[in-house]
């Protein structure tokens, strides 16, 4: 290559620079160095270069390092062996097909994950407990909820929190917690479908003028709107309480039909388990509801519009109409959500409902896979677990950098997701051979 | 060449399915279709002919209400004898009224198999919700054996039975367009509307196909609106013509009729070819 233009033969230097290999080991080793400084110590004025001093003085940057020389070995073994590889990877899709392709096979994963979820509890620590109710379940629910408007219908809100907002905010009001107080008073179990109602309504009235919108429209809208009700909430004191947040405790959340059963307050050690059981059933419920859901005529209308606009209208299906259902449908799940925390923890404040909060679900979902409810449910776990489990290996304040990186790295190698559904896979198949998009935020080629 | 089977008697029986008068589309200064007026009669197949640019695609757009033309009007005749605009209707709200359509450049749903997109188009008319769907209920299992019912009879009407279950992408290029007209007829149409349904297929599937198109207007008395390239298909299956050249109808009336208007053999000729056949009846 490099003699193309001079007869001298190439240099031991060029072709060492020439190398795939080592150009991809130079890369690999650069990155490793430039995540290490970025996470590692920060300088001061006093000691400028103790940033780059601090972080190789201890194991956290070497640890970065030794991470990217990880990558870099298992990229070149790919290359190199791509034939095997790609035998490897095919059987293991056609086993998991298999497994997948099987109703026991498949049910009986099912049965055995609810197993381990059930007796999950008795087997962890205080610590994890409160993770499991505090930090997993709630972003399962959220995540199961958004994937229905990201991956089922295709639509891009960032501003899904909102209607977590709308549903803990329900929750208070009408048990007579915020300092405007409602006409009527009610006890928790009854805010459930209350929230539901409007969460939903406020879905409805999101959706009806904005979901005329296509794809980045509505990714800005749906921002707009989470931060609307974040600054809202703040700012409104004489109805939400303000950046205090609630002025009297939700009461917790009890049952008085046929049996009489009252959670207790989570604050103390030991009280997690009640709730887990409760959000656990939540989601049990919910995640059947919404498998018939994807399986039935509304969920492949939904696919219908997602594959191709146009030509859905064409058959005689009203976009808006199925749009408006599933921003409804996730903003209820949300609003759920919303409620178990409201009545869980008593109480909250309008920084539990921040920009991030509706980043996060979204990361969930897309890492989980588009469209894929096995999917957002693990990726929920993983992401929600890994920032505990690393917890004094990482910052707290870097969380979002990771998250960021984590979705690019998928978006190379794994843009289906961690647990894809089998229609997005195949979507994204085909739209890597030219047949249409697997982008469902396109706009459609389509004159006015 | 096959002329004499359309039935020249069609052409004056009077039950229109379709009305379009004089409309006029325009984007911005262009001028799309100038005073174009046609009339379909139920159970005929039409075929819209002209070379290209000559605002065929348009029309269908106009008629299906995805184009709002400025003037003129578009009347659908129901069959209960109701005469319904299309002008200003949603594509999907004239599907529901019986119109159904293919696209020039197939527009399938890729990544679902043949018969969910068949499904689909039967589903559209169909009314469980989502909490009727979510919980089950009779109404749903109802439709939704009513839709695999109907999606496997389709599919066997236009001889895609055995390919129900594969990828509509992984389906031939003939057989694509055949599941497109399938998906087409699931909304139960009274007006078929193909837009030229023979592009890249080869002889035997444009054999096919002409039969296919027969059989639907026959077996299942749909009326169908076509726009054809392959003059031989559009002599052989239309029981009339009408000819679009720079959107303005330029000549109606039988494949026969139609073929010997010197304005036809200009415009897809040139001037010098219709020179000495006399005056050009524009029409």
């Amino acid at each position: 290559m490099t003699t193309a233009t001079n007869d001298r033969p190439a240099s031991a230097w060029e072709r060492l620079t020439g190398n795939r290999d080592v150009q991809r080991f130079a890369l690999c080793i650069a990155t490793g160095v430039v995540v290490a400084l970025m996470t590692g110590k920060s300088g001061n004025t006093h000691e400028p270069t103790a940033g780059i001093t601090g972080t190789f003085k201890s194991a956290n940057g070497y640890i970065w390092v030794a991470i990217f020389l990880v990558i870099w070995a298992l990229l070149t073994a790919r290359e190199h062996y791509s034939s095997s590889y790609g035998a490897v990877q095919r059987r293991v899709s056609r086993t998991r097909e298999q497994l997948l392709g099987d109703r026991r096979a498949r049910y009986g994963l099912y049965g055995l994950m609810l197993l381990v979820a059930i007796l999950l509890p008795y087997f962890v620590s205080n610590f994890w407990q409160e993770v499991l109710v505090g930090s997993i379940a709630p972003y399962v629910l959220l995540a199961v909820g958004l994937n229905v408007v990201v991956g089922f219908a295709g639509l891009l809100d960032l501003g899904y929190i909102a209607f977590y907002a709308v549903g803990a905010y329900t929750a208070a009001y009408f048990t007579g917690s915020l300092p405007a107080q409602p006409p009527f008073h009610v006890n928790p179990f009854w805010a459930y479908p209350l929230a539901i109602a409007f969460a939903m309504l406020s879905g409805v009235i999101l959706g009806m003028p904005t979901l005329r919108l296509r794809g980045d429209y509505l990714a800005i809208v749906t921002l707009g709107f989470g931060l609307i009700i974040e600054i809202v909430a703040n700012n409104l004191t004489s109805v939400t309480g303000g950046a205090q947040g609630v002025v009297n405790a939700v009461p917790p959340f009890s049952v008085h039909a046929g049996v009489h059963y009252t959670w207790p307050l989570e604050l103390l050690p030991g009280n997690h388990v009640p709730w887990y059981y409760l959000i656990l059933a939540i989601i049990v419920i919910v995640l059947i509801l919404f498998h018939l859901l994807e399986n039935s005529r509304v969920g492949r209308t939904w696919m219908a519009l997602r594959e191709d606009e146009v030509a859905a209208e064409a058959v005689g299906i009203n976009p808006l109409k199925y749009k408006v259902m599933a921003f409804a449908i996730g903003a209820s799940t949300s609003g759920v959500a919303g409620v178990f925390f409201a009545s869980k923890t008593g109480t909250f404040t309008p920084g539990d409902f921040a920009f991030q909060a509706s980043i996060l679900v979204l990361v969930i979902v897309i890492f989980g896979g588009m469209g894929s409810l096995a999917g957002a449910v693990v990726g929920a776990i993983v992401l929600q677990y890994l920032p505990q489990a690393l917890r004094g290996h990482i910052q707290q304040t870097d969380l979002y950098m990771y998250y960021g990186a984590l979705l690019i790295v998928m978006m190379i190698f794994r843009p289906q997701g961690l647990v894809p559904s089998r229609r997005r896979a195949r979507e994204i198949r085909l739209a890597e051979r030219g047949i249409g998009t697997a982008d469902s935020l396109a706009a459609p080629d389509q004159a006015p | 060449m096959t002329a004499e089977t359309a039935p020249a008697e069609a052409t004056h029986v009077s039950d229109p399915i379709l009305v379009v008068d004089n409309i006029t589309l325009r984007f911005g200064g262009v001028t799309s279709l100038s005073d174009v007026s046609l009339q379909q009669n139920r159970g005929e197949i039409l075929a819209v002919i002209g070379p290209n640019g000559a605002g065929k695609t348009s029309l269908f757009n106009s008629v299906t209400g995805v184009y709002r033309p400025q003037q003129g009007t578009i009347t659908l005749r129901m069959a209960d004898g109701a005469n319904v605009s299309v002008i200003g209707r949603k594509p999907n709200r004239v599907t529901q009224l019986g119109v159904a359509r293919t696209f020039q450049n197939i527009r399938l749903f890729n990544a679902l198999t043949a018969v969910e997109n068949v499904k689909i188009g039967v589903e559209a008319r169909q009314k469980t919700g989502p909490v009727g769907a979510m919980l089950r209920l009779p109404r749903s299992r109802r439709e939704e054996r009513e839709s695999d019912e109907r999606a496997f009879e389709l599919l066997g009407f236009v001889g895609l039975g055995a390919r129900a279950n594969d990828l509509a992408a992984g389906l031939s290029y003939g057989d694509q367009r055949r599941l497109e007209i399938a998906r087409a007829l699931a909304t139960d149409p009274q007006l078929l509307l193909l837009d030229e349904p023979a592009a890249g297929t080869n002889p035997v599937e444009k054999r096919d196909l002409e039969g296919l198109i027969r059989k639907i207007n026959a077996e299942m008395s749909v009326s169908v609106l076509l726009i054809e390239h392959d003059m031989r298909l559009v002599m052989s299956v239309a029981s009339r013509v009408v000819v679009l050249n720079f959107g303005r109808v330029i000549a109606a009336g039988t494949p026969t009729e139609v073929q010997r208007t010197p304005a036809v053999v200009e415009a897809y000729l040139g001037a010098a070819a219709a020179e000495g056949n006399g005056d050009a009846a524009a029409g």
